[in-house]
């Protein structure tokens, strides 16, 4: 009799906690489904204006309420596969280094400065690439890349701000989440499994190109989306040095725009309804993408586990 | 020892209570141009008559969506709004102080005083004058060595007052400008590169190499960048002083709905790219919050103009402030 009662007081506040909790994590999804819900009714205006040709039309003009969102789109993209392309190698290469090659009290000491890399506020990265970036940029890198000026990549007059400016800083700023979470997944591959390889005669650098990397293909998958997450989203940043011209143009020395530098630098100013209704559309398609992003992450780190089911995060 | 600290305690209280019943709360959301002086007079303000006043540096336009919404006692706004739209708010709207605009650039070897026609102004953002080298510079800078480098146009990329007074001022001095791509708070220009806030363009101006651009009067002066000396409508050749930029307010029209504009204006040392910035009060405000928010125009009016000019603002002139204190009684109740 004691017992039971006793059992029956313990289960009471776990159902509370198990309610509370349930609650808690109910409220994400609520969230999320009320942000889309007035994204979707506060675009409603520009998405009948304009419907899908939002989408693919270039002009922006808010004199003449005519909109369109390809430049910012593209803007947006290509600043981070820039920064990507910039990022992942380097942040690959010090992950290797930290997890496999550096003695231990270099790592921590290295380990230690990446992730102080990571708190320094966005602005302060903008402040840096405006005032420090690019007139280096614009007397020293940019000219002698202007005389490639036969591909399409280096047409343009060196200015120092533009695409090229926006995806070195974009790439500074995801090199501490993906070079971090990358090493943190390389110690998870277990000590045997190199120990076996070098058993077999492998050299160092066969180790990690056959054993280290290829376990830990799907932690540093997810690394990759989070510090593509941060470069799609950045703002701050971006908005100070990428010159903020909407144009659609291949070249990393022109100016662009991306979706959210378009929200900073117009939402505060905007008077005209269609205006605002154009920008919370750009906000929605921004969104849009994320989703696709994580989504397909997710699809392809979910095959990767079924043939290698190597290390998780 | 105890009854001093009783005496002073209670006098404390006693002062609260009497500013208490004076006191007033007005809140106030808008424009960020005009803040740095709004929170300078609103401080005096408040230290001498014990009306506070909250006020929201948000932007102009999240301002007018406030006053319109009735969230706030009154709102400012850099650009003014039309007389349709101040009648179907019912609000009552006038300038507060004014501002103006300098033509900066970047160019080694060349100083303050490049002398420029405000149509060169135009072909430059037009994108139709390219180089610092071309004759409609040169002309008219026989002394100056101008090197054979593009010309970096720079603009603001945020929605700003600023802009609307300078893409008045092109609409006013270019027909095609008008046509091609008009004046507002943001525009699609046709060349250049955007930099965000005042900073942000004096910052590219100042970073990059043959750049060229138009920023607020204040920044130029406080970070001394180079600037350019205009023609102004009566021929003669100005500097973006707050003289020239007074002098040109005073030729100001005044229009019964007070959507003031005063670019190219004429006058013997007028600077052509100035404007005000305004404030919105809706006229059914609440009888008691009406009479502070004219008592605090008014005090702006009378003790602000020390403050204004220290700050390098442009304060109105006087037979327009006496104008708009007699509408504001008439208009606001």
């Amino acid at each position: 009799m004691a017992e039971r009662l006793s059992r029956k007081k313990i289960l009471s506040p776990e159902k509370i906690f198990m309610g509370m909790t349930g609650v808690f994590s109910l409220s994400v999804l609520l969230i999320s489904a009320l942000v889309v819900y007035e994204l979707f009714s506060a675009s409603e205006p520009t998405f009948q204006k304009f419907g899908l040709k939002f989408l693919v039309s270039k002009e922006w003009d808010p004199v003449q309420k005519v909109y369109g969102a390809l430049p910012f789109i593209w803007g947006t993209f290509y600043t981070s596969f820039i920064a990507l392309l910039i990022a992942l190698p380097v942040s690959l290469g010090i992950a290797i280094f930290l997890s496999e090659l550096a003695p231990a009290w270099l790592r921590s000491s290295v380990g230690f400065l990446i992730e102080l890399l990571a708190a320094i506020p966005s602005l302060i990265f903008g402040l840096w690439g405006l005032f420090v970036l690019s007139p280096i940029l614009q007397q020293y890198i940019e000219p002698p890349l202007s005389n490639l000026s036969w591909l399409p990549f280096f047409k343009g007059y060196p200015l120092g701000l533009g695409f090229l400016n926006a995806g070195l800083l974009l790439a500074v700023m995801i090199i501490p989440t993906i070079s971090s979470i990358s090493r943190d997944v390389m110690y998870t591959v277990p000590a045997n499994q190199r120990e076996g390889g070098l058993a077999l005669g492998m050299t160092r650098w066969e180790v990690v190109s056959k054993v280290v990397v290829p376990n830990s293909r799907s932690g540093i998958l997810g690394a990759v989306v989070l510090g593509l997450g941060r470069a799609l989203g950045e703002t701050m940043a971006v908005t100070m040095v990428i010159g903020n011209t909407p144009q659609f143009s291949l070249s990393l020395l022109d100016p662009g725009y991306t979706i959210s530098s378009a929200i900073a630098n117009q939402f505060t100013e905007a008077f005209d309804k269609l205006q605002i209704s154009a920008l919370i559309e750009l906000g929605l398609i921004l969104f849009v993408i994320s989703v696709i992003i994580n989504a397909f992450a997710k699809l392809l780190m979910l095959r990767m586990n079924r043939f290698s089911g190597g290390a998780r995060i | 020892m105890k009854k001093i600290l009783m005496i002073a305690v209670s006098a404390m209280l006693f002062a609260a209570s009497v500013s208490a019943a004076s006191a007033m709360t007005l809140n106030a959301a808008g424009a960020t141009f005009p803040y740095p002086l709004y929170s300078k007079w609103f401080y005096s303000y408040a230290k001498q008559t014990g009306t506070k006043i909250n006020y929201a540096a948000i932007g102009s336009g999240a301002g007018i969506q406030q006053i319109e919404s009735r969230t706030v006692d009154f709102g400012c706004s850099d650009a003014p709004l039309k007389a349709a739209d101040q009648k179907k708010n019912n609000l009552f709207m006038f300038p507060t102080v004014g501002g103006a605009v300098a033509i900066a650039y970047n160019l080694p070897g060349i100083r303050t005083g490049l002398m420029l026609l405000p149509s060169t102004i135009a072909d430059i953002y037009l994108g139709k004058v390219k180089k610092w080298n071309d004759p409609e510079i040169t002309r008219l800078n026989p002394r100056m060595n101008f090197p054979n480098m593009p010309i970096i146009v720079v603009h603001r990329s945020d929605g700003s007052g600023t802009t609307n007074i300078f893409t008045w001022f092109l609409s006013d001095i270019s027909p095609e400008w008008r046509q091609r791509v008009g004046s507002g708070t943001s525009v699609n220009w046709p060349v250049g590169l955007g930099g965000k806030g005042n900073q942000g363009v004096a910052g590219t101006i100042q970073k990059t190499r043959g750049a060229f651009g138009y920023v607020e009067l204040a920044y130029v002066l406080q970070s001394g960048m180079t600037y350019a000396a205009l023609k102004n409508k009566s021929g003669n050749w100005v500097y973006p002083t707050l003289a020239n930029a007074r002098e040109a307010a005073g030729h100001a029209k005044i229009p019964s709905d007070f959507y003031i504009k005063f670019t190219n204006s004429p006058g013997k040392n007028s600077y052509p790219i100035a404007g005000f910035t305004f404030m919105l009060i809706p006229k059914n405000l609440a009888p008691a919050k009406a009479a502070a928010v004219k008592n605090y125009v008014k005090w702006a009016y009378t003790n602000g103009d020390r403050d204004a000019l220290s700050l390098d603002y442009v304060p109105l002139p006087a037979k327009l402030k006496s104008r708009i204190l007699n509408e504001l009684n008439r208009q606001v109740r």
